[in-house]
């Protein structure tokens, strides 16, 4: 366990109240360690943007506690909290660039409500567009830029403060995949080279797949799942896990009569043939209901639903036969989703 | 209408007002304008900033009563307001006739629509820009210092024309409490003593001061607003 930056604990969060109170966020418990890129991931309405908005306390948690960088956020007043902010940055899919103000001025802001002398801003800023790419941007207004370079720009921003932590709020949802792609790198990079922590709030699994080194899984407020991006996405454990990690689960429209098996790769397996020596070897023919392998990191992960013969003995001799194979988890499934 | 004394009537004004009308006109246009502004702006802001949710909520009754006071002005007719805050424009410039007499029930009467407008430019304003400003450290005076009326300033500055207009058309009830420009000869020469011509020409000049004043608004409006191309 590395050191915690952010540390929430028994947060909830209800809006309304009376019979109209919607609860958002149940009881959560989350750690972020300093360094991490760790991404909450879920669908829309799960509450994501109201758990990273509890981050900074842009939105007031009913109960619980906001533990960042060793300071309790709920605690503090105005006046510190304020100050405290100007260490947490963040990001928003929708920009929010001052649409009056030139592409420097933006990222000159936050140290102007710091106080810090024009000049100095200035410099620092064409440092930072230099940083993320940008350095002849300097006099463009946003509605000159692109998304991903008004993207760029609030990156630039939220680094000026010199923060050691960006909150990003769905910060590749309004873009394309390309763009998508070079945010993220953009952001892996920040990490890697400032140290910076980045907390991702997503509902897209190949982002979280792609930059991130640990996840929450968010659903219906409350967290689901939490681990090691390798350990959740390759062996989901609850149903809301699956229904991310396994997104097209339930749009197969065959009815399998047979005992169907789950397997989930891990690793270098995924590439053997399973199936066909299967066939070949123990004369068993098996039949892919689904199959979907990503590569996570370095390694290739992958999940598999197959149908196992009708023939009971031949069934239990291919369950015994794949849960001996190193690397991978076969796990007989009860309930298919439809 | 264009009978020998009815031109001679025009060219004598013309010769002998024109240039004092024009000026009293400009002055009791801008003038009200800018201290209606100066009233009017915060208050605006106020609207916004204060409500339920707002960056600086401010007690629920206080807004209250600034919602009902704002209306309550608004609904008053001009003229009936004209005459109950004369007691205020002899305090205030000394005198209740003549020109200077219409600054103070003009600023008055401007100020809570003012408000209004003011209210509705700033509401346009990205609430998403506003958060990203909160999540920065910005306390609620930077935000309106250095967020709202910057961001929405092209809408101010339209707003300010529209607002400068209206208050040019109230003006030219000034000839009611004895004030001059443009209104005043139109409704003393042409209304009062039927002077048609000089009604007409009277009526003209206050078109093309309307259309100068939304064109050079709108230009201004324009060339500040950076989020167009």
């Amino acid at each position: 366990m590395g050191e915690p930056i952010i540390r929430i604990e028994g947060l909830c969060k209800t809006f309304g109240a009376g019979d109209g109170a919607v609860e958002a966020l149940k009881d959560i418990d989350l750690t972020v360690e300093r360094g991490d890129i760790f991404g909450i991931i879920g669908l829309s309405g799960a509450g994501k943007s109201t758990l990273v908005r509890c981050m900074n306390l842009l939105e007031k948690p009913t109960t619980g506690r906001v533990v960042v960088n060793g300071r309790d956020l709920m605690s503090m007043s105005e006046r510190e909290l304020r100050r405290e902010r100007q260490k947490i940055s963040m990001i928003f899919q929708g920009f929010n660039l001052l649409m009056q103000r030139t592409s420097l001025e933006n990222i000159c802001f936050p140290l102007e409500l710091q106080g810090v002398r024009r000049e100095e801003a200035r410099k620092k800023a064409r440092d930072l567009l230099a940083l993320v790419d940008l350095p002849d941007k300097a006099d463009a207004y946003p509605v000159q830029l692109s998304g991903g370079q008004k993207q760029r720009i609030a990156i630039a921003r939220a680094l000026a403060s010199d923060p050691e932590v960006i909150l990003c709020d769905e910060a590749t949802s309004a873009l394309d995949p390309k763009t998508t792609q070079s945010i993220l790198a953009l952001l892996k990079k920040l990490n890697r080279e400032l140290g910076v922590t980045v907390v991702v709030i997503t509902h897209e699994m190949r982002v979280v797949e792609q930059i991130c080194n640990r996840v929450a899984i968010l659903d219906g407020g409350v967290i689901q799942e939490t681990g090691l991006v390798s350990d959740v996405f390759s062996n989901p454990r609850t149903e809301a896990g699956r229904r991310l990690v396994l997104p097209d689960g339930d749009k197969i429209h065959v009815l399998p009569r047979n005992r169907l098996v789950r397997l989930v790769f891990n690793g270098s397996s995924a590439s053997l043939p399973i199936i066909s020596t299967l066939a070949i070897e123990q004369g068993i023919k098996l039949s892919v209901i689904e199959a979907d392998t990503r590569s996570i990191g370095e390694k290739t992960f992958g999940s598999m639903v197959l149908g196992l013969p009708e023939d009971e003995t031949e069934a239990a001799r291919a369950l015994i036969y794949l849960r001996e194979i190193p690397g991978v988890t076969a796990e007989e499934v009860t309930e298919y989703v439809q | 209408m264009f009978s020998e004394a009815n031109v001679e009537l025009l060219l004598g004004i013309v010769k002998n007002d024109l240039a004092s009308a024009l000026w009293q006109t400009v002055y009791m246009t801008f003038l009200p304008t800018i201290l209606a502004f100066v009233i009017g702006l915060p208050l605006g802001i106020l609207l916004v900033t204060g409500e339920e949710g707002g960056i600086r909520p401010l007690p629920k009754p206080l807004m209250k009563i600034l919602n009902v006071v704002i209306n309550l002005l608004r609904s008053v007719p001009f003229l009936i307001l004209l005459v109950v805050v004369l007691p205020i424009s002899r305090f205030v410039v000394g005198t209740t006739v003549g020109t200077p007499a219409i600054i103070i029930p003009l600023a008055i009467a401007a100020f809570p629509f003012i408000a209004r407008l003011v209210e509705t430019s700033i509401r346009e304003v990205d609430q998403g820009v506003v958060e990203a400003a909160q999540a920065m450290g910005a306390s609620p005076f930077q935000i309106v210092w250095k967020v709202l009326i910057p961001e929405a300033k092209p809408a101010l500055i339209s707003n300010f024309t529209v607002a400068l207009i209206t208050i040019f058309g109230y003006g030219a009830m000034a000839g009611i409490v004895g004030g001059g420009g443009i209104g005043a000869i139109a409704i003393n020469y042409g209304y009062y003593r039927r002077r048609a011509l000089v009604l007409y020409c009277a009526v003209i000049v206050l078109i093309l001061l309307v259309q100068l004043f939304q064109s050079v608004g709108n230009t201004v409006t324009r060339r500040s607003d950076k989020r167009i191309r």
